[in-house]
């Protein structure tokens, strides 16, 4: 199939970006990082720039592949990475306007690619529990309510990826965040933080420069792993609940 | 008390908490308002409404909570302003192509919304609770007061008889109804009450609250209009 994509360009973070527009022939069964890699492919045999992009695992787990594509982080498809995304999505002769992720907290740092280290150092300001390592524990040690831990799997789902940030149109990082301090905090071993936890991230979240958030719910439609709004509103109510409540 | 100014004025989500408390309380006094207004559809002249205009501009607890109110508008809309501009700032370049894939449409058009709303406000504050201060409203007597009642009710008739005005006032409450109408529910997902027992409570009276309110306010000037020329 033919196509043609229109590209953002940037040469680094101060560099000043714009559009390109190339063809391409790539076949449906490629995922899109494939047919990008067809592209790059042809740009290195006419001794061009290939397009740099952001991916790692390439099978939906990493979060790696971050762009836009036609105005939607990772694409058309609900609940889909770009690497997982299929070409027989598209049809023949379809133009495709591929840009990097959005918002003041990701710069791009060179074409398609944004750089997603103020995530990492959310996670440092407290998505963790302090415990010292040692031998394993027996698994069944700790009773877990089962209720509890399926919302915390739900929400341990969230691979880091950025587009919940990139649909945004604040620019507003609180599903992400909200997906972290649930999955820890809903469990026993996580319980014991939750209170400082909630503090400490809120505010690197806040220092980092992120949105507010308007509850618009563009992050829950495009989040490849469906992290849902509840997750939100149980961050609300522990960081209300932490004000009031913590010494 | 610096930990709850921080938290209200600095946190990202005690910034919310603000906008959610503020709006809470807007949409309550709106109840009161609209009840009280409704005594204009009593047909004796506008006596009932105006002894009730003297109740609320007499009553020492009414007149401290309209005090809060004023400095609740305020709060609400300043933060609101400032929530706005640092959102944008937040988001940076916009994309080429946009999207409108969300869950809530009229969340993006808050800040709109509620500045039409803004200025609505403040020519309604001139036209009747500037009149009611200030204003050379005539006297009326009542059998059985001893003394004269303001005659509110007579500019109020003017007013609604322009036509110009009503229109201004219908479309008005309209941009009213799409603020209530995301703002109900956000409120709530705001103090964190969000749970699969009692949303879908939450969002139909939600539905109900962002028609009726603003409803029952549009269908005065219209009535004044059309009916009782
Ligand atoms: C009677 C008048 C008003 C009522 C009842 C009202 C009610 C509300 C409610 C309930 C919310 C939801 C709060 C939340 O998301 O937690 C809200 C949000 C908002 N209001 Fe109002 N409002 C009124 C007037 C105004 C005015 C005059 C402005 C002026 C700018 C304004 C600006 C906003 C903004 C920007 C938001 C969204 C904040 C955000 O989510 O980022 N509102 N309002
Ligand atoms: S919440 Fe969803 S969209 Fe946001 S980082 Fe996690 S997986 Fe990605
Ligand atoms: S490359 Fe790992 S999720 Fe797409």
């Amino acid at each position: 199939m033919n196509l043609k994509l229109k590209i953002w360009r940037q040469k680094s973070q101060n560099a000043k970006g714009a559009f390109e527009t190339y063809q391409v022939n790539a076949n449906e069964h490629m995922s899109f990082l494939e047919m990008l890699d067809v592209l790059n492919e042809q740009l290195i045999e006419e001794k061009k720039e290939p397009v740099a992009f952001d991916h790692d695992c390439r099978e939906g787990i990493c979060g790696a592949c971050s762009m836009v594509i036609n105005g939607r982080p990772h694409g058309p498809n609900k609940a889909t990475t770009t690497c997982q995304l299929h070409m027989r999505f598209f049809k023949e002769g379809d133009e495709i306007v591929i840009e990097p992720f959005r918002a003041r907290a990701f710069p791009v740092i060179k074409d398609l690619v944004v750089d997603r280290s103020a995530f990492d150092r959310i996670i440092q300001a407290g998505g963790y529990i302090s415990v010292n390592t040692g031998q394993a524990q027996d698994g069944n040690a700790i009773p877990v309510n089962r209720d509890c831990a399926s919302k915390s799997f739900d929400a341990a789902a969230c691979i880091g990826c950025g587009a919940c940030v990139a649909a945004c149109p604040n620019g507003s990082a609180m599903l992400f965040t909200a997906a972290k301090v649930s999955h820890l905090g809903l469990l026993p071993q996580g319980k014991l933080e939750h209170t400082s936890r909630v503090r400490n991230m809120v505010k690197q979240m806040d220092e980092e420069g992120f949105g507010f958030c308007s509850n618009v719910g563009a992050c829950e439609a495009e989040c490849p792993k469906e992290i849902s709004l509840e997750n939100i509103a149980r961050m609300n109510r522990a960081m209300i609940g932490a004000v009031l409540t913590s010494e | 008390m610096k930990w709850l100014f921080d938290f209200l004025f600095k946190s990202s989500i005690g910034r919310k908490v603000v906008m959610s408390l503020s709006g809470i309380f807007l949409m309550l006094f709106l109840i009161v308002h609209l009840l009280g207004n409704l005594q204009l559809f009593i047909n004796d002249a506008g006596m009932q409404f105006n002894l009730y205009t003297y109740f609320m501009t007499h009553n020492p607890v009414i007149k401290t909570i309209s005090y809060i109110l004023y400095a609740t508008i305020l709060l609400h809309t300043i933060q609101g302003i400032f929530l706005a501009i640092e959102n944008r700032k937040a988001k940076g370049q916009s994309y080429a192509v946009s999207s409108n894939v969300n869950k809530s449409f009229f969340a993006k058009y808050m800040i709109h919304l509620g500045v039409v709303i803004f200025i609505f406000l403040m020519i309604h504050m001139y036209q009747f609770w500037l009149q009611m201060k200030l204003g050379n409203l005539p006297m009326v007597n009542y059998p059985g007061k001893e003394h004269a009642y303001k005659d509110l009710y007579a500019p109020v008739l003017q007013v609604f008889k322009d036509l110009p005005f009503v229109i201004f006032y219908v479309i008005s409450m309209l941009i009213l109804a799409m603020h209530l109408y995301h703002g109900f529910q956000s409120a709530f997902q705001s103090l964190g009450l969000n749970h699969k027992k009692y949303n879908p409570l939450i969002q139909w009276i939600g539905i109900l609250y962002s028609i009726l309110i603003p409803f029952g306010f549009l269908i005065m000037p219209i009535y004044v209009y059309f009916i009782q020329r």
